[in-house]
């Protein structure tokens, strides 16, 4: 088992990668009740062409499956999972993310028995098609859901306009149409391709014992045969370089429009610490031009453009990137002219270093406050290490960006010409 | 710790990477002066003596190596909490270790008793702002149909009582706000809210009184207050008939939401037993209503109830096809019909008590989950350290449960249904 101190911040990681390819990280933290457990596959809704596991050929799945297949997860023989974390004291969640399908647990007692069940459950899939078919109804409920929801229909509007062809467009949970599409055997073969130990990483945090904790998982994953896997093929079709449309304008039964602005990254190939940079990059430039203690935020604010609903972010992975900006306003088109102007203007600006001192050092505290939560550590640790980056090097990274990194990343990724675009959701019939 | 009405809280832990100040301001709910209180706190937040405008606050509270300040309203009971948050990093984690907490205090303090003022009334533009953000907020809430339905069931179920008041006030009562009026309230708040301050972190309390005299002895000189009134709880509807509100708009999927009327409330002694009631009921993934609702019957993606501890209420909230209204209800009905007559196992007890320990525990790990926590006894006579409440949780038997079924009455189902066009469900 690997340890890796990190002095300032007082924490320890332990780790230890499996014979099956499993890659185990512990997160000891005293003071707290509860014990977060992860169990994370990289495989999310964009993974929807690739090669099945033992074949040759390529097979395309319909859109909303792994999400599914997340659904489906908690069906054991015995029945119903979270009725087994219930009994043991913990509570149990999943969630499917455009990259990653995760399982997890919190408790504060039994943690050796939940952790078992956790890694139990995953690996163990039982699929009738029975179950398959009844799935289908609560599923389309969660579609309903989201369907009424303006805040999501504006976010995945506007994924819809930066991206032509790459799957990061589709709908996490599909459409209704799509997932009734599904069958037991596709799931089978979605789970035999990627729930394999090795495109898995298992995260604890909590009040625990390190080694006996990596002892526990140990003996369950040496108790587990797997045939040895290659490398999965998957397959994406090429994405443009530009955004796909510039405008798109959602018409529904709300009050209040909406507005939200996208740029794309043209090239979205990096991974590992150049991941890392970029991100932390455009974070901060995004600070610089929209934050809360910026000009330009006070003045759109008293001008009625945005409320306390305002806000941006960047998320990256391999093969799609993009920052979104934007909130609740009753005149959505003038808002999206105005991000556009103030990105066009900050442009011919010189970076203020005293202004980039004070983001670093907000950046720096909003990440420490994130480490109060077990939560936020498994999962993002998680999402860093599926793509090469290491959640411990945010503070040293952030104190290595210079001014000039900040320049190369604003002409890289803020081109409105080519990489913006906008969706609205306007109220109907005004 | 007292600072004349300043109730001080100390919460010591060395689990945190940050100390968070937590200040809940209350008093009672009332047509009068909801919008007033759900505007105030935004009007502070946004410029101070110091610092007169939202852009230097929040400049400050970068340099606070990202500090955050979060104002909110809510509702406990009849009662209406403004409140204000702040969490600021620890600087023992930090390589730069110039301590932060005291001048993380001194902003809040000039937030909460230092307003950019002039001649008796705030800065007109500020509440003009203000005022304009909260109209949008108040519209906005029909577009979370969640929510909406929430707001709409409680309007219906509470029309005669304060509860039935909205959190964020009404639209109609904003014109009539001004910059001296809502000073002048200011003052009144100041003057008569129970006010209680937490604060949760690597502090000493015996260290702290220096500071807190410093920064808000304003209120030394303010005069202490009756501390605890508690409204009037719960008029007794007990003869009113279950009522079916029906309302139709352009959804996708129709939101039912249920109230009921539990008759206990925090102060009683089946509290627990009440609890544990919902967590058998809905409260949970492994409760009836998840498990016939939508394991069972396929009918929702979410079924649950939750209780508001303070007022007496239970909510059921799922969202269905709208033509299967009556699949659903007939459903949630025989569940609690099952309550009250005892249909559950001691296993299913056991299971609860397991769960809903956990969550208290878990809650108690988030600064402002252990503030909640405590909190419950400011706002009721009875009180109970959070120490006891597991002895308590054990202590629930099957009977207490049942004889809390007994009391549990339907009150209001409210509907929020599709328009038949675009129901295609």
């Amino acid at each position: 088992m690997d340890k890796v101190t990190f002095d300032q911040l007082q924490e320890t990681l332990y780790h230890e990668e499996l014979p099956n390819g499993l890659h185990v990280y512990i997160l000891p933290k005293q003071g707290f009740n509860k014990t977060f457990a992860t169990f994370t596959t990289k495989y999310g809704s964009i993974d929807n062409n690739f090669i099945p596991l033992g074949k040759e050929e390529a097979t395309k799945v319909p859109d909303g499956i792994a999400h599914f297949l997340e659904h489906k997860l908690f069906e054991d023989e015995e029945g119903d999972v979270f009725q087994l974390f219930s009994k043991q004291g913990a509570s149990a969640n999943a969630f499917t993310s455009f990259t990653r399908t995760a399982y997890l647990f919190s408790s504060t007692m039994n943690i050796k028995q939940n952790l078992k069940t956790l890694l139990d459950f995953v690996q163990k899939p039982y699929f009738t098609d029975e179950s398959v078919e009844k799935e289908k109804g609560i599923i389309e409920q969660e579609i309903r859901m989201y369907d009424d929801n303006p805040d999501w229909q504006n976010y995945f509007g506007l994924i819809r306009t930066m991206y032509e062809t790459h799957p990061v467009k589709i709908d996490i949970a599909g459409t209704v149409e799509s997932i009734n599409k599904i069958t037991k055997e596709m799931l089978y073969t979605c789970y035999e391709t990627f729930y394999h130990p090795s495109n898995m990483v298992f995260f604890v945090v909590g009040n625990i014992d390190p080694e006996e904790t990596m002892a526990i998982i140990k003996e369950n994953q040496a108790g587990k045969k797997f045939s040895d896997q290659k490398e999965i093929q998957r397959f994406f079709e090429t994405e443009k370089k530009e955004v796909h449309e510039k405008e798109l304008v959602l018409p529904m039964n709300v009050n209040t429009g909406k507005c939200l602005v996208g740029f794309k990254d043209s090239n979205p190939i990096l991974q590992g610490k150049d991941l890392l940079k970029h991100e932390l990059s455009i974070q901060l430039l995004l600070e610089m031009m929209f934050g809360q203690s910026t000009e330009n935020y006070q003045k759109l604010y008293d001008e009625g453009l945005i409320d306390d609903s305002f806000s941006f972010d960047y998320s990256g992975e391999q093969g799609f990137g993009f920052s979104v900006i934007g909130g609740d306003s009753d005149k959505p088109q003038q808002l999206a002219e105005r991000i556009k102007s103030i990105v066009d203007s900050f442009e011919k600006t010189d970076l203020d270093e005293n202004l980039m001192e004070g983001l670093r050092k907000k950046k720096i505290g909003y990440f420490l406050r994130s480490l109060n939560s077990p939560e936020y550590i498994a999962n993002q640790f998680t999402r860093y290490r599926f793509n090469d980056m290491d959640l411990f090097d945010v503070i040293p990274v952030l104190e290595t960006i210079k001014k000039e990194d900040l320049q190369t990343a604003f002409k890289e990724h803020f081109i409105t010409e080519t990489q913006m675009s906008r969706c609205l959701v306007t109220p109907k019939g005004a | 710790m007292k600072v004349g009405p300043l109730n001080i809280h100390v919460l010591p832990s060395t689990t945190y990477k940050t100390n968070t100040v937590f200040l809940h301001m209350r008093s009672p709910l009332t047509k009068e002066t909801v919008t007033k209180r759900a505007l105030l706190p935004y009007v502070l937040q946004s410029g101070t003596k110091d610092y007169p405008t939202r852009k230097e606050i929040r400049k400050e509270l970068d340099d606070l190596y990202g500090a955050t300040l979060n104002v909110d309203v809510s509702k406990k009971g009849e009662f209406h909490l403004m409140s204000f948050r702040m969490e600021v990093a620890n600087e023992k984690f930090l390589s730069d270790d110039r301590p932060l907490f005291e001048r993380a205090l001194k902003l809040f303090a000039s937030v909460l008793l230092s307003p950019k003022e002039s001649d008796g009334a705030f800065d007109k533009s500020i509440v003009e702002g203000e005022k304009r953000t909260l109209k949008q907020k108040l519209a906005s809430v029909y577009d979370d149909k969640m929510r909406y339905a929430n707001k709409r069931l409680t309007e219906e179920m509470c029309e005669d009582e304060p509860f039935g008041l909205f959190v964020l006030g009404d639209s109609d009562d904003i014109p009539s706000i001004d910059e001296k009026n809502l000073f002048e309230y200011y003052k009144e708040v100041l003057n008569s809210d129970r006010l209680d301050l937490f604060i949760v972190g690597d502090v000493k309390e015996e260290e702290l009184g220096p500071i807190m005299n410093k920064y808000f002895k304003e209120f030394s000189s303010i005069a202490e207050r009756d501390q605890n009134t508690v409204p009037e709880n719960n008029i007794n509807k007990l003869d009113r008939k279950p009522r079916e509100v029906i309302e139709e708009q352009e959804v996708q999927q129709g939101k039912l939401h249920i109230g009921y009327r539990t008759n206990v409330t925090y102060k009683d002694d089946d509290y627990f037993a009440l609890q544990l009631f919902n967590g058998v009921f809905g409260g949970f993934s492994h409760s009836k209503l998840f498990i016939n609702v939508r394991e069972k019957a396929s009918l929702a993606y979410y079924a649950a109830s939750r209780v508001e501890s303070h007022k007496g209420l239970l909510i059921v909230m799922s969202g269905i096809e709208s033509k299967k209204f009556d699949d659903a209800t007939k459903i949630i009905f025989e569940q609690m019909e099952a309550m009250k007559a005892g249909d559950f196992t001691e296993d299913d007890l056991e299971q609860t008590k397991a769960v809903f320990k956990n969550q208290l525990l878990e809650t108690m790990d988030v600064p402002r989950g252990r503030i909640e926590l405590e909190y419950h006894n400011q706002l009721s006579d009875k009180k109970r350290p959070i120490e006891e409440w597991i002895k308590e949780i054990d202590n629930v038997n099957k009977e207490d449960i049942v004889r809390v079924a007994g009391k549990v009455q339907l009150d209001t189902v409210y509907f929020l249904k599709g328009k038949e066009e675009t129901n295609n469900g």
